[in-house]
């Protein structure tokens, strides 16, 4: 399973991950509080000479994360040139991509098992109302390792439901996706009892 | 305990996976997923907490950088996105289409029906449209017009999700555990 984390080594990479997150919570924060669009833009402009100072396909790698926004750049663009603001749409639009893209900077600089070990110690406290970080732990395992399981039978599902019927499958195949999901459920429980339990 | 954990993983899995289902788009251009109708499946499926819990361990997996909402996006950058609002109110949606579902003894598929509307879409648009209002500077009236090309989708998802709800109860009772 490929994560979004940059595989491109920056020294971005090094730093603590609770600092990372703490540092984007404060970022964010003031993102918020930022209301014209010039300040905002120098925020980005900052931003984006980070990026490239770590690096070009570092840099390329962040933009090709932000492409999902274009629908919601295009509707806000376009409604405040209709209603003649161009200001308030810039600054909305310059906060929504600086935003984002602090957000996605401490995602590709942070490992996994980073970002799990600052769950784990965020959840700690939970073991008072019964989660213990063991099975939290436990669980970001089991549903990892399930992901291709699951797609791979989704698709057998789907090959099966064609080789029947020239028909798409489309729908058909999420009651079988379903209950493969929860037979598989039911076995991994047993195989986890079998093995001392979960506790 | 371990019925429970595995429930909640394989369920989080299986959210993601319908995230990789391609795109269905309708007459008028919006795309709609079947991501959304997983988070109904938790609900009406797997009842209100565990289908909560399945959903809040699938967001915590996109948190932590997994790329499993649909169109590959993941990372904490979507939660400073326009669908913030809509991300906080899955698991929220779970609880509630879970919830009608156990409490409710009507058949199946009216109880799943009512339990994805209800959660799916009044509960989910009740944290999606001021999430949305939020992040691109608008009215709540406006956000709301912007939300509303999605709900033909939903609506879609909604009838989807009863079927698949009622084809387990008939197919596999015990299975059903919001009804156990």
């Amino acid at each position: 399973m490929l994560t979004l984390t940059s595989p491109v080594e920056t020294p971005l990479h090094r730093l603590p991950a609770g600092a990372k997150l703490a540092g984007l919570c404060l970022a964010t924060v003031v993102l918020f509080r930022l209301d014209s669009p010039v300040p905002l833009g120098a925020c980005l402009a900052m931003l984006a000479v980070l990026h490239l100072a770590l690096g070009l396909r570092f840099a390329s790698t962040a933009l090709r994360l932000l492409v999902p926004l274009w629908p919601f750049v295009l509707v806000i663009a376009f409604w405040h040139l209709w209603l003649g603001e161009p200001a308030a749409g810039a600054t909305i639009l310059l906060r929504l991509v600086t935003a984002v893209a602090a957000a996605n900077l401490v995602t590709m600089t942070t490992r996994l098992s980073d970002m799990v070990t600052v769950i784990e110690k965020i959840a700690a406290p939970l073991r008072r109302i019964g989660l213990s970080p063991r099975s939290l732990a436990l669980a970001i395992a089991l549903a990892i390792r399930f992901l291709p399981v699951l797609s791979q039978r989704m698709g057998q599902i789907s090959e099966a439901l064609r080789a029947r019927s020239p028909r798409r499958a489309g729908y058909r195949v999420l009651i079988p996706a379903c209950l493969a999901a929860l037979d598989d459920a039911e076995h991994v429980a047993e195989a986890l009892r079998a093995r001392g339990g979960a506790g | 305990m371990e019925r429970t954990l595995s429930h909640v993983a394989l369920f989080a899995a299986l959210i993601a996976v319908l995230g990789f289902v391609p795109a269905v788009t309708l007459p008028f251009g919006v795309p709609i997923t079947a991501q959304s109708l997983g988070i109904m499946l938790c609900g009406t499926v797997l009842g209100a907490k565990r289908g909560a819990l399945a959903v809040l361990l699938f967001l915590l997996l996109v948190a932590v950088g997994l790329p499993l909402l649909s169109g590959g996006r993941g990372g904490l950058g979507v939660f400073a996105g326009p669908s913030v609002g809509f991300l906080i109110g899955f698991p929220v949606a779970a609880f509630v289409a879970g919830l009608v579902v156990e409490r409710w003894t009507a058949p199946v598929a009216l109880a799943a029906l009512s339990g994805s509307v209800l959660g799916g879409i009044v509960v989910l648009y009740a944290f999606g449209i001021p999430g949305m209002a939020l992040v691109l500077g608008k009215s709540i009236p406006e956000a709301t017009g912007l939300a509303l090309v999605y709900l033909p989708g939903d609506l879609i998802k909604c009838a989807l999700a009863a079927l698949v709800t009622r084809g387990i109860a008939q197919m596999r009772p015990g299975a059903l555990l919001s009804r156990s």
